[in-house]
């Protein structure tokens, strides 16, 4: 799991992947034949393979949800725009680093008992909010950060619990660390591995990398939604932690391949992997852009059940993560066996 | 025609799985086309004058129709499920499903405070089981279900569910067995995942590069007590779709269709829609760009169990259909 804390740990909001691309690379490159980075920034990692079996495009995305500064106040205090979809609720008193230089920052926000009763039942919109960076003033906030500069929550990666983990932007960290292990194994299917960026803001590398590479099928791994907790009902939790991973069904961006599905499935019950269907047809991943990328790419989504996504820390279960691994490479092995969608 | 529209509209194609109406339109259509094939996604996709040097036109009708996706289920055999296209909650307490092996089901709804409280996470399918095990004989999560309904024959007018776009289909399948020789290419595209964002359009006019998109849907109508605002009528004839959510009609095209309507005396009216979309806004933004059209059928209750068309309208549809498939030297520059 070191790799997985590395990538926890590195900042890549959407837009602003290079710390995490130039991460990635280095773990990738000894097992690359070809490593290459596109106008959009994704990176393409290619595997050559045995040129008769059908390419596989294997993909996660890079970039994580964050915050971008939009204006310095005269009080030195820094408004902000959101990046990707998070919950305003869970941005007060976080914790963020800013920009290349990493500026320390933290969310505030009118407190409690400075707020009428009326207001304690509403959500605080995030444009009510600010970033404090210690600064006294704008001419001295101006010398540390500047409009346009991206802010990343700063939450340490950590283990906790039985074999579970703790860390930000598992979404999607935990599908590059999947994608980086796939890499690392023996397999003669000629893999391109692409590690997308913009996937929080409109699944947008993912549409450019696909028309590039013409792959015959796709695979997505992503970190999914998981609500096994307190007041959410069974039929709501999408996936349930530790039941290992998730096969997405339909979302609302595609429909998974059902050729694709339906052999995971054969591939986990015959080798006792276990699995879960992801029982949420809400959100979207870069599958779709993917599957209708010119005449149409059969397409499929394995995802790591993760809590608290989209927010500054979320949590896995490393069996999870170590069972997706698992299934993706008993398929790659059935299609040099001679599987097809 | 009726019995075809019948054997269309009865027979299953959820969004997303559409085998079953893919197999009866290419039994159907086997002695009109030259060749017939199905893509990636789907899509069945048959030419008609394969050698023929006139430009390619592509009708599109969507064989798919919205319906829903179990989800969980739970240890007493209850399915919840979430919809597969735009399916209104409403709409669907005590409905009747049934699934693609057959399986029927009935919707029911856990106790509400107000009418108003029902959404789509209070509701379930109930198949007749007392238990996950005993259910899961019968259906698994991520199988879909369509609304069961048959055909009803009102004389003038037809109901069923799923005539959204049955009747396109209906409507390209008896135009490819009334089209006579043309110069043109005739590509007819039954598509795929229509009612989940155009999907299937998309990647078939990446294959087939029409110089000409037509598709062909069902529009809402009017002309129903105090209806939403919709200068369209059953009983009318075709409609002429000028805009909507997804096109703006390249004007080329619709003048084309409406003086092939003058020229050949096919009732006819304008549709000018202020939502949904059709196929025709996927083709027209295939690669460089493809001039296009909609031909559209009026229809009461959209998206619901009984959808309602004028036999009349369809007619003209047909008509349409085979008179711009037969156009000679069609030229599309505005």
């Amino acid at each position: 799991m070191k790799i997985l804390a590395r990538l926890s740990e590195a900042d890549g909001v959407a837009g602003d992947e290079q710390q995490v691309r130039k991460l990635i690379r280095e773990f990738a490159e000894p097992h690359s034949d070809d490593m290459r980075v596109d106008a959009l920034g994704n990176l393409m990692v290619t595997r050559s393979g045995d040129p008769d079996l059908p390419a596989v495009m294997i993909a996660a995305h890079m970039d994580e949800v964050g915050l971008m500064i939009s204006h310095i106040q005269k009080n030195g205090l820094l408004k902000f725009y959101k990046v990707g979809g998070i919950d305003d609720r869970v941005l007060p008193s976080s914790v963020v680093r800013i920009g290349e230089d990493k500026v320390a920052g933290v969310i505030g926000a009118k407190p409690v008992h400075a707020q009428k009763p009326s207001e304690w039942k509403k959500v605080i919109p995030y444009d009510k909010m600010f970033i404090d960076i210690g600064a006294q003033s704008e001419d001295e906030a101006q010398k540390k950060v500047k409009p346009g500069d991206y802010a990343a929550f700063a939450t340490e990666f950590g283990e906790m619990g039985d074999g579970r983990l703790k860390g930000k932007a598992f979404d999607d960290r935990a599908g590059c660390a999947m994608l980086l292990e796939i890499l690392s194994a023996d397999h003669s299917v000629p893999l391109q591995a692409v590690f997308t960026v913009q996937e929080e803001i409109g699944l947008r590398g993912s549409q450019v990398a696909a028309w590039d590479l013409k792959p015959d099928l796709a695979l997505v791994f992503e970190g999914t939604t998981c609500a096994d907790i307190p007041e959410s009902e069974e039929h709501g939790y999408s996936t349930t932690m530790g039941e290992g991973p998730a096969i997405s069904i339909m979302d609302r961006t595609s429909v998974a391949h059902r050729g694709i599905v339906s052999q995971l499935v054969k591939l986990a019950e015959e080798n006792d992997v276990p699995f879960q269907f992801r029982r949420s047809t809400a959100g979207g991943n870069d599958a779709g852009p993917i599957h209708l990328t010119r005449e149409g790419i059969p397409t499929a989504t394995v995802s790591t059940p993760c809590r608290y996504i989209h927010s500054p820390v979320s949590v896995l279960k490393e069996s999870d993560f170590e069972n997706g691994v698992r299934l993706i490479e008993l398929f790659l092995q059935s299609i040099e066996r001679g599987f097809r969608p | 025609m009726k019995e075809l529209i019948r054997k269309l509209v009865e027979t299953f194609g959820v969004a997303g799985h559409e085998e079953p109406i893919a197999d009866l339109i290419c039994d159907e259509i086997a002695d009109d086309v030259d060749e017939i094939r199905r893509d990636t996604l789907g899509n069945v996709i048959a030419v008609r004058g394969v050698q023929n040097d006139g430009p390619t036109i592509m009708f599109s009708a969507h064989m798919d129709e919205i319906g829903l996706v179990v989800t969980h289920i739970d240890e007493n055999g209850f399915l919840r499920f979430s919809n597969v296209g735009g399916v209104n909650p409403h709409r669907l307490s005590d409905q009747r499903v049934v699934f693609a092996n057959g399986r029927m089901g009935c919707i029911g709804h856990e106790r509400l405070e107000k009418v108003t409280d029902l959404k789509m996470e209070k509701m379930f399918i109930d198949i007749g089981c007392s238990s996950a095990d005993e259910a899961e004989e019968h259906v698994s999560i991520g199988d879909v279900a369509s609304f069961l309904r048959p055909m009803n024959d009102l004389g003038d007018r037809l109901v069923s569910k799923a005539m959204d776009d049955r009747i396109g289909c209906a409507i390209l399948i008896q135009a490819l067995k009334e089209m006579k020789d043309t110069p043109n290419r005739v590509v007819a595209v039954f598509s795929v995942q229509e009612e989940l964002g155009l999907r299937g359009a998309r990647t078939a006019a990446y294959q087939v590069e029409p110089d000409l998109g037509v598709a062909l849907d069902v529009t809402g109508a009017g002309d129903t007590p105090k209806a939403r605002r919709l200068d369209v009528s059953l009983g009318d004839g075709a409609a002429i779709k000028v805009m909507d959510r997804s096109l703006m009609t390249h004007p080329a095209v619709k003048g084309l269709m409406v003086r092939l309507a003058e020229e050949n005396d096919i009732p006819h009216q304008m549709e000018v829609l202020e939502f949904g979309g059709t196929d025709a806004g996927a083709i027209h933004l295939s690669r460089t760009g493809v001039p296009s059209g909609c031909i559209s059928i009026p229809t009461r209750y959209l998206h619901g169990p009984s959808e309602m068309v004028d036999y009349g309208d369809v007619r003209a549809c047909v008509d349409l259909t085979v008179a711009i498939a037969g156009a000679e030297n069609l030229d599309l520059r505005r």
